[in-house]
């Protein structure tokens, strides 16, 4: 339906490598590097062999300067979020290591999960910067920075402000931003408990291995009951064994939902910059608003509105008529130029408007459609689980019968 | 305050009161006075069933000299009739301790009351009896017993049977304010043990014939009796001391049987630390998940179309924890009581160990005393050694029968407790699969009425 890069072309993060190098600070440091494939997307003909895909290795730093240049350039697309620099929200300390393999593989898929969430979006996916963080290995950074777009890098402090003091906040982006938070505060909540619920659900599966070993020290001391307790024994140990792999599937889950966690941020972004466009609008308008002002007292000489100008005249005696008309004149085109500039400032909005619902409507659609397949999987990964537990106590209870 | 019908205990397989027919009434019939020894009544089904369950306590064949000779020969005739007569064979067929003979003596602990006195408050149980034997005057009896009483029975027990096995009963005393003596807990889970208590004894093919269970049956009350058990209890221990006699040797048989207890008993012990340390993580996971099952209920009153497959997890993570909980409330009510009281039995067996030691000390010095007088002045050897010999002898045997039987039943029950856990982890996960196969039903439902939807 779109006319996507994903239509085009096939993009795979394939590995993840270790690298060593010297850093900005001439230290050394071990950093992962991945590799991106990308090939035409071709339908391969009967018994012939795909293309071989080109390749070039990128480290999540470059990542996150990709994203950051989308961010500034397509402020009112949700865009979408890299998987976490550093593990959190886990439930086994072995997990929090960045050089973790496990870890990096998580990575690599989030990596791989981020290019192709790029690369099918109506707008993103047309960006020539994009196209050559793909298929330019060298070069790149320098391109990026070519485009000049750190300077469109809005200040903090003025999107804070700007937050504030918005006059006629949009109701719909005031909603938006509201939903944002509590999104980002319930998947962070969900995340956290989760983990939680593995480190117990673990306990409760690894004590159970201690049947295993004591069954097996009971049944040597028995004779009709010694087969069935040292069996069952068995079944005990497989039963300990099987959390690991369970768990480990569990954190895919957790990955799509931080995935979301971290969309909140994106959606929250695109509100601060409506604000901040907004506030430029009105800025623009009540700057216009009182050069016209001026102008109107100049006009008929009365003071309304306190201005230096103004002060001094009283003070040190009026102007002359010349100088009054020079300074109509100035304010005449200050006006013109104002007014230019409302115009733009309303367009800008507008335009912002426009452009930043239609992508949330699609990003909320997606995001509905996402978040209920991750809940069936989830629920399929929890089936799975629990029909492991009833073939290995149903096994167990064999043995018992045998006792 | 009451308790509701107790769920059977582990036992070797009696069945609850209630669902017994008298042998020789009708449904509603009232009880008959003394079975004469021929008259047949008519046959009785359900007495044949509960003969079939069990087919296993009693595994040694009743010397004919034996009072329960008579009836059960007597019973046996009826269970021609019985159409389960071929599900008994089987059964017997698979249990190598099962024995042909059936059971004239069923005993049921049940309804539990609280009784409140200016003096104490206690609970009273209600132990039902029916019987064809002719050792009882009335084939049915109804009376209610307090702890006391089982205690006094027990001690009674080990008196007059000294070469026997006792089996356990649960702990006397309870630490007060660390456990709620009149909760419905504890009392149900003391009241399964009374019950297996005295379902053993009635099970016993010596120990079912004494007079002192006779008169615990059917006996309008005990009181009379209660204040010779504090007198008992001092002298029993008296004569446990008064012993003297050094063990030289214990034979092989009764040395492996002591060494099996001893290892019996640890391996129980650490299974016991198991299981607890089991309830222990399930009840920190419970916690946990539903603190889980709230959250995602919380992200569903933020959501639209997302409101109800997240309000269906929290749904099925709620009905997780309440199969969580049904399988954690019967290890700790079910599962740990029967280990526990098995830790006691173990120690009851040891204890008759010792006694038979003593005994065969006991004959030994004797012996070895009057052989050395006979070789001194050619006295003979005197009656009370001879009779000292035959009680060794039959400690030996009651007790090896005593074994026998007791690792039998350790066979049936662990088999029984053991599966039952399994059953109940079981039916845990499949109540889990229900609850989130519907969950898939759910979302799926969604997915394809959006579709409809969208192509409307």
């Amino acid at each position: 339906q779109l006319d996507s890069l994903l239509k085009k072309m096939e993009i795979n993060v394939a590995e993840a490598e270790k690298r060593t190098g010297k850093n900005t600070m001439n230290m050394q440091e071990t950093y992962t590097v991945y590799l991106i494939e990308t090939r035409p997307a071709e339908a391969v003909p009967e018994g012939g062999t795909p293309a071989t895909p080109d390749c070039l290795w990128r480290r999540y730093s470059e990542f996150e300067l990709l994203r950051t240049y989308l961010l500034v350039t397509y402020p009112y697309i949700v865009v979408p979020p890299l998987p976490e620099k550093r593990a959190e929200f886990v439930w086994h300390k072995l997990s929090a290591d960045n050089l973790d393999p496990d870890f990096v593989e998580r990575r690599r898929v989030g990596l791989e999960n981020f290019l192709l969430r790029v690369a099918s979006h109506p707008v993103l996916s047309n960006d020539k910067i994009f196209f050559l963080f793909l298929t330019e290995e060298k070069g790149w950074r320098e391109a990026v920075l070519e485009t000049g777009f750190q300077d469109k890098v809005d200040s903090r402090l003025k999107s804070l402000s700007a937050m504030f003091r918005v006059k006629n906040p949009d109701k719909r982006f005031t909603d938006l931003k509201h939903y944002s938070d509590e999104l980002s505060t319930v998947i962070a909540q969900l995340l956290r408990v989760r983990a939680r619920v593995a480190d117990r659900l673990y306990g409760v599966y690894k004590v159970h291995g201690n049947y295993g070993r004591i069954f097996s020290e009971w049944s040597a001391i028995e004779r009709e009951m010694g087969d069935g307790l040292q069996s069952a024994g068995h079944h005990m140990d497989t039963y300990a064994a099987s959390i690991d792999d369970i768990l480990e599937e569990e954190e895919h889950y957790a990955d799509q939902l931080k995935e979301y966690l971290f969309y909140a941020d994106a959606l929250r972004s695109v509100c601060k910059k409506h604000d901040l466009t907004q506030y430029e609008s009105e800025m623009a308008a009540q700057d216009l608003a009182s050069k016209k002002q001026q102008k109107e007292e100049l006009a008929t000489g009365t003071v309304r509105v306190f201005s230096l100008k103004g002060m001094t005249s009283k003070l040190f005696g009026q102007e002359s008529q010349e100088q009054r008309e020079s300074r109509l004149a100035a304010l005449e085109q200050s006006i013109q130029e104002g007014e230019e500039l409302l115009k733009d400032k309303n367009t800008e909005c507008q335009e912002f408007v426009r452009t930043a619902w239609e992508d949330i409507e699609r990003f909320k659609e997606q995001k509905d459609r996402d978040v209920r397949e991750a809940l069936i999987s989830y629920a399929i990964m929890q089936i799975s689980m629990c029909k492991k537990g009833i073939q290995v106590w149903s096994n167990a209870k064999e043995c018992f019968n045998k006792m | 305050m009451s308790v509701g019908a107790p769920r059977g205990l582990a036992s070797s397989g009696q069945k609850p009161i209630t669902e017994i027919l008298h042998p020789l009434s009708a449904a509603d019939e009232p009880p008959l006075s003394p079975v004469p020894d021929v008259t047949v009544g008519g046959h009785n089904p359900s007495s044949g069933a509960a003969d079939k369950d069990a087919g296993l306590t009693n595994g040694t064949p009743v010397e004919t000299s034996s009072p329960a000779s008579a009836s059960s020969l007597f019973n046996r005739l009826q269970l021609d009739d019985e159409p389960d007569a071929d599900a008994e064979a089987e059964a017997d067929a698979h249990d190598p301790y099962a024995s042909t003979e059936t059971r004239d003596l069923f005993v049921t602990v049940d309804d539990p009351k609280k009784h409140v006195s200016t003096m104490e408050t206690y609970i009273t149980y209600r132990v039902s009896t029916k019987t064809t034997r002719i050792e009882f005057d009335l084939p049915e009896y109804s009376v209610r017993r307090r702890y006391q009483d089982f205690d006094w029975l027990r001690i009674k027990l080990e008196d007059s049977q000294p070469t026997h096995l006792i089996p356990p009963l649960p702990e006397k005393f309870v630490m007060k304010g660390v456990v709620d003596r009149f909760s419905e807990e504890f009392v149900e889970t003391r009241m399964k043990a009374l019950d297996k208590f005295l379902k053993r004894v009635a099970d016993h093919p010596v120990l079912s014939f004494n007079p002192h269970l006779n008169a615990f049956l059917s006996a309008k009350d005990l009181n009379k009796r209660q204040g010779l058990a504090l007198l008992t209890k001092v002298g029993e221990s008296v004569k446990q001391v008064a012993g003297g006699y050094k063990l030289r040797a214990r034979p092989a048989e009764f040395c492996a049987m002591g060494e099996y207890l001893d290892t019996f008993c640890q391996k129980l012990g650490t299974i016991d630390r198991i299981a607890q340390r089991i309830l222990k993580e399930q009840t920190e996971y419970l916690t946990e998940l539903r603190e889980y099952g709230a959250v995602y209920s919380s992200w569903a009153g933020s959501e639209d179309e997302l409101r109800r497959p997240l309000e269906g997890v929290a749904g099925s993570v709620s009905s997780c924890c309440g199969a969580l909980e049904d399988l954690s409330e019967n290890m700790s009510q079910d599962f740990l009581p029967v280990l526990r009281e098995y830790v006691l039995y173990t120690d009851s067996m040891k204890n008759v160990l010792r006694k038979r030691d003593q005994s065969q000390a006991e004959y030994e010095g004797r012996l070895e005393a009057a052989v050395l007088r006979r070789q001194e002045d050619r006295t003979p050897v005197p009656v009370e050694v001879e009779k000292c010999q035959d009680k060794v002898e039959c400690f030996n045997a009651d007790l090896k029968a005593d074994w026998e039987r007791w690792q039998s039943n350790k066979r049936q029950d662990f088999k029984q407790l053991l599966t039952g856990m399994a059953d109940k982890n079981i039916h845990y996960y499949e109540k889990c699969q229900a609850a989130w196969e519907s969950l898939i039903a759910l979302l799926q439902d969604k997915q394809t009425e959006d579709k409809t939807n969208e192509t409307n």
